[in-house]
């Protein structure tokens, strides 16, 4: 086990880091309030913000083997078509995504433990 | 006279913090069993347990703080822990632009609000546009820690009795940002942005597939100023916004 020295060294650091990347550019952008610049990038960053976080958090749930990757996407899909079919309602959305992902990826996970799925990881 | 504002700013208050609470729900589907998964990982790699709020309170980032338990159990040097948080945290920066900040008043909150913005918190108030006040945002950015914290505790106190946790809730995040991308790009002129998006991803991963989100976000954000300087020589454009 690490010693606690180390420990709370970890803790200061991570947070010093954190809280000056967070902080940092509320500080700069305050000099910079009339810029047509920064007003442009606040309209356009979220947007596709949120998708890079949706396309990269998408990956990770795909993971390393096709089967996988097929269960996550359907989740997607899931997700998608229930959020605009049935009238945006975050919770919803994404409660049916999840239990989706959830039902077929642990069914995936016990049809290979039998062996019902032959090559499956 | 005094009596009745003050019961209408109370009610108005109180309107506020469920709205707040009402925006946070979705992500604490997927917060608090993620937060499960961390405090059960910290607990099984050895670590003591006030590891796993510790880390919630000064890191505050779930994939950093996932990352930190095997760098402290492999006692990394220092300086690569800070330089990973570093680069881990980045993409914190460009969320400043859009996040209502300005909404907050009183030091303290703003301080708060501040050090809880998180990936959710931004995607939250990304999806959503104008409309913030001061108590929605900041009951919003409480609960979502309050998720995060609490489950990181669920999940030290059950590591010793479960197995493992139940495969596959994480994936509610995802949903999440799926769902907070389709309520940001309901109107046509977010087309663009979004396929800059898509581009930077897909060269992120064929390029640098483990820095995914760090490159992706840089270079998205290096494509809008070419955009920008694009627009900037032909000025008729500027009416478009």
């Amino acid at each position: 086990m690490p010693e606690t020295s180390y420990l709370v060294a970890v803790l200061a650091i991570v947070f010093a880091i954190d809280l000056a990347l967070r902080a940092a550019p509320f500080a700069a952008l305050r000099t910079l309030r009339e810029s047509a610049l920064v007003d442009r990038l606040a309209l356009w960053m979220p947007v596709g913000i949120l998708a890079i976080l949706a396309a990269v958090t998408l990956r990770d749930s795909m993971g390393a083997d096709p089967g996988t990757a097929v269960v996550a996407l359907a989740a997607v899909g899931v997700t998608a078509a229930v959020h605009l079919w049935a009238g945006r309602r975050t919770l919803l959305s994404v409660g049916a995504g999840t239990l989706v992902y959830v039902l077929l990826v642990n069914a995936d996970a016990a049809a290979a433990i039998t062996g019902a799925l032959p090559g499956a990881a | 006279m005094g009596v009745a504002v003050e019961t209408e700013a109370a009610v108005d208050r109180r309107g506020e913090i469920a709205a707040g609470l009402r925006d946070s729900l979705a992500a604490g589907l997927g917060m608090f069993p993620l937060g499960a998964a961390f405090g059960m990982l910290v607990v099984q790699a050895g670590l003591p347990w006030w590891v796993a709020p510790a880390l919630s309170f000064t890191a505050y980032a779930g994939s950093l703080e996932l990352l930190l338990v095997s760098m402290i159990v492999a006692a990394v040097p220092l300086a690569t822990i800070a330089l990973t948080t570093f680069l881990v945290n980045f993409r914190h920066v460009f969320y400043a632009f859009s996040f209502p900040l300005r909404a907050v008043r009183h030091r303290l909150a703003k301080a708060y609000s501040v050090y809880a913005l998180t990936d959710e918190a931004y995607a939250i108030t990304a999806a959503s546009g104008e409309g913030w006040t001061a108590w929605r945002l900041l009951s919003m950015q409480v609960a979502l820690q309050s998720y995060w914290v609490g489950g990181g505790l669920a999940g030290t106190a059950v590591a010793s009795l479960m197995p493992g946790p139940i495969e596959g809730l994480e994936f509610a995040l995802c949903a999440l940002f799926v769902t907070l991308t389709l309520d940001a790009a309901r109107s046509r002129a977010q087309v663009p942005s979004l396929l800059l998006a898509g581009l930077s991803f897909t060269v992120a991963i064929l390029a640098v597939p483990e820095a995914a989100l760090f490159a992706a976000l840089v270079l998205f954000v290096v494509l809008l100023l070419v955009r920008y300087a694009l627009g900037a020589r032909r000025p008729r454009e500027e009416a478009d916004a």
